[in-house]
C-alpha cells in the first residue's frame, strides 16, 4: 500500500515536532527540579554568609563573590582583545591565507576542551608566569577561553553595519579609524554587548578551567588581592556534590539554583537585547 | 600628529588579529612542553596502546587505551542520540514551526546551551543516575550510557544552531522550484533542502562531537570513573577529560603522573584540533 504524500508529511511533521519538544524538556525539567528543591534553601543568610562547619552549613557568599571577580576579570581582558580582533578581521583584513589562518585559529580556540584550558592556564599563568593559583591566573585562562565567543559575535555585529554608512563617512574625508570609532562601533555596540553577555554567562558556569588555576576548596573569607585564591560557584557545587560527605541536599540544590539563576538571567538579558535590536533596526 | 595616531592604532589592531594564532601556539607549546616529557620515562607505544591506567601502582602504568575507548564509547553514544534529535529539531525550527513557536524553541535551545556542565552533572547524578540504575537493574547508575544521555543534550544546542543556519541559508528559489513542481513540503525538505544544506549539517555534527569529546565536568560526575576497558555501555567508564580533571589535583609537579596528564591533554588537543579543522573545511566549502 502506498501512503499518500500528504499523510506522510503529517506523520513526519508530527515526529519532528515531538523531537523539538523533547529537546526542550530537559531545560524545563532541570529548572523545575532546581526551583522546587533549591528555593527553600535560599535566604538572605544563604546568599550573604560565609560557609561554616566544613561547608555543611552557612552560606555561599565567598563563592558568589569569587565567581563575580573571575567573570569581571575575564571580560575585562577578553572584551577589548576580542572586539579589536573582530575589527581587524572585518575592517582591515584582506582575503588571504593569513586571514584564513586567524579564522582557523579562532575556530580551534572555540573547540579546545575546557579541561585543556585548565592545563594551559596551569602551565602558562600559574607556573611559568608564577602567578600561583590566583584570581589573576583564573581570569586570564577564562578570558582566552571566551575570546572566540566574543570575536564571533562582534564580527557579526560589525558586518551587519551597512557598507553605505562607512562610505558616507569616508566620503566626508573622515579617516578610517575615526569612521570605525564614530560610525561603525556605535551601530554595532548592541550586538557586541549581546555577545559579551553570552560570553560572561558561559565563563560564570565553567569549572574545569578554574580547577587548577584558582579555585579554593574551602576558603571562608573574601579574596584580598588578585593574587589570592578564591572560591567559585561552579566549583563549590562540584565540591558539595562529590567531595564532601553528608551535605544537606538543600545546600547543593540551593547552590545550583543560584548558579543557574545567574547564568539564565544573563542569557535572558542577552536575548531581550537582541530582540530589541532586531525590532529597532531601520536598515 | 593625527597620522601618527592613526598609524599606531592600526598597528595595535593588526597585532590583535594575530593574538588568536599566538594563543593556539601557546596552548600547544605548553601542553607539549610537559606532555612530551613523559616519553623520557614511557615509550609512546606503551602510552597509546597500554591497556592499564594506574598511576599509583608500582611501577606506575600509563596506558591511555582504556581512557581513549571510554571517551570513544561515551561520544559515540551521545552522537547516536544527538544527531537525529538535533537534525529533527533544526528542521522543525527552520522550516515547519510557526514564527512564535520558532522563537520559543530557539530560546529554549539557547537556555539548554547555557546550563553549566557542572549543573547537568549534578542533576544527572541525582536524577538520571537512579533512573538508569533501576531501569537496567545495575549496581550503579553511573555508566557510559548515563554520560552519553547527558552529553547528547549538551551537544544538541551546538548542532541545532549551526544546522538551522545552514538550512535557512538554502536559497529560497530551490524550495520554490520544488514546491512549484508539485512536491509536498516534506518531500522538498528531505529531497532538496537537506541535501543542499548537507555540508553545514556535517560541520554541525562534527562540532557537536568535538564538544562532547572535550566535555569534562558532567562526564566526570556521570560515567562512574572506572579506568577499565569498557565492555558494554552499561558499565562505568572513564574518559580522558575526566582523568585529567580528577587526578591533576593529586599529582606532584614534575612527576611522571603530572607529565602523563599533560600528555593526555596533548592528545585531546590534537583530536579536537583535527575535528574542528575538518568541520571548518566542510563549512567553508559550502560558501564557494
Amino acid at each position: 500500500m502506498k501512503i499518500k504524500p500528504q499523510i506522510k508529511q503529517k506523520i513526519a511533521f508530527t515526529l519532528l515536532g515531538l523531537a523539538a519538544i523533547l529537546v526542550i524538556i530537559p531545560v524545563v525539567l532541570i529548572l523545575a527540579i532546581l526551583i522546587k528543591r533549591g528555593l527553600p534553601a535560599i535566604s538572605w543568610q544563604f546568599l550573604t554568609e560565609m560557609p561554616r562547619m566544613g561547608m555543611r552549613a552557612g552560606g555561599i557568599f565567598p563563592a558568589i563573590m569569587g565567581t563575580l571577580c573571575l567573570v569581571i576579570g575575564a571580560i575585562g581582558v577578553a572584551l577589548p582583545l576580542g572586539v579589536l580582533t573582530a575589527i581587524y578581521l572585518v575592517e582591515y583584513a584582506k582575503k588571504n591565507w593569513w586571514t584564513r589562518m586567524i579564522e582557523i585559529a579562532i575556530v580551534n580556540l572555540a573547540g579546545v576542551p575546557s579541561v585543556v584550558y585548565g592545563l594551559f592556564g596551569l602551565g602558562l599563568f600559574v607556573i611559568f608566569f608564577q602567578f600561583g593559583s590566583s584570581i589573576l591566573a583564573g581570569s586570564l585562562t577564562l578570558a582566552i577561553m571566551e575570546l572566540p565567543v566574543i570575536i564571533t559575535s562582534s564580527k557579526e555585529a560589525l558586518m551587519s553595519v551597512p557598507r553605505s554608512f562607512r562610505e558616507a563617512s569616508l566620503a566626508l574625508g573622515v579617516s578610517r579609524w575615526q569612521t570605525i570609532r564614530y560610525v561603525v562601533l556605535p551601530n554595532a555596540l548592541p550586538g557586541i554587548l549581546t555577545g559579551s553577555i553570552l560570553g560572561i554567562s558561559r565563563t560564570a558556569g565553567e569549572t574545569a578551567p578554574i580547577l587548577f588555576t584558582v579555585a579554593a576548596f574551602y576558603l571562608p573569607r573574601l579574596p584580598k588581592s588578585v593574587l589570592d585564591q578564591c572560591m567559585a560557584l561552579p566549583y563549590h557545587l562540584y565540591v558539595l556534590s562529590t567531595q564532601v560527605p553528608n551535605v544537606k541536599p538543600a545546600l547543593q540544590y540551593g547552590t545550583a539554583l543560584v548558579l543557574v539563576g545567574m547564568v539564565f538571567l544573563l542569557n535572558i538579558v542577552a536575548i531581550i537585547v537582541r530582540a530589541h535590536i532586531r525590532s529597532k533596526k531601520q536598515w | 600628529m593625527r597620522k601618527i595616531r592613526e598609524f599606531v592604532i592600526e598597528k595595535i589592531i593588526l597585532l590583535n588579529g594575530f593574538a588568536c594564532i599566538l594563543f593556539v601556539i601557546l596552548i600547544f607549546f605548553f601542553l607539549a612542553k610537559d606532555g612530551l616529557a613523559l616519553f623520557r620515562f614511557v615509550t609512546i607505544q606503551d602510552f597509546l596502546f597500554g591497556t592499564l591506567w594506574n598511576p599509583l601502582a608500582e611501577p606506575p602504568q600509563f596506558g591511555i587505551l582504556p581512557l581513549l575507548l571510554g571517551s570513544l564509547v561515551v561520544t559515540l553514544g551521545a552522537a547516536i542520540i544527538a544527531v537525529p534529535l538535533g537534525m529533527a529539531c533544526a528542521v522543525f525550527i527552520g522550516e515547519i514551526a510557526p514564527r512564535w513557536m520558532r522563537e520559543v524553541l530557539k530560546a529554549g535551545v539557547e537556555l539548554l546551551a547555557a546550563i553549566p556542565s557542572i549543573v547537568i552533572g549534578f542533576i544527572g547524578m541525582t536524577m538520571l543516575g537512579p533512573v538508569v540504575k533501576n531501569l537496567f537493574h545495575l549496581p550503579t547508575g553511573l555508566t557510559a550510557l548515563t554520560g552519553s544521555l547527558a552529553l547528547a543534550f549538551m551537544a544538541i544546542p551546538t548542532m541545532v544552531s549551526i544546522m538551522e543556519d545552514s538550512i535557512s541559508a538554502v536559497p529560497r528559489s530551490y524550495k520554490e522550484g520544488s514546491l512549484a513542481l508539485g512536491a509536498t513540503h516534506w518531500q522538498t525538505i528531505y529531497r532538496v533542502i537537506i541535501p543542499a544544506a548537507s555540508s553545514g549539517i556535517v560541520a554541525a555534527i562534527m562540532l557537536g562531537i568535538g564538544r562532547v569529546i572535550g566535555e569534562t565536568m558532567a562526564v566526570m560526575m556521570l560515567t562512574g570513573n572506572a579506568s577499565v576497558l569498557p565492555k558494554t555501555i552499561l558499565a562505568p567508564v572513564r574518559t580522558m577529560t575526566a582523568t585529567v580533571a580528577a587526578e591533576m589535583g593529586e599529582t606532584v609537579r614534575g612527576s611522571e603522573h603530572y607529565f602523563a596528564l599533560f600528555a593526555i591533554g596533548l592528545v585531546l588537543f590534537g583530536i579536537t584540533f583535527f575535528i574542528n579543522f575538518l568541520a571548518d573545511m566542510a563549512r567553508h566549502r559550502k560558501k564557494k
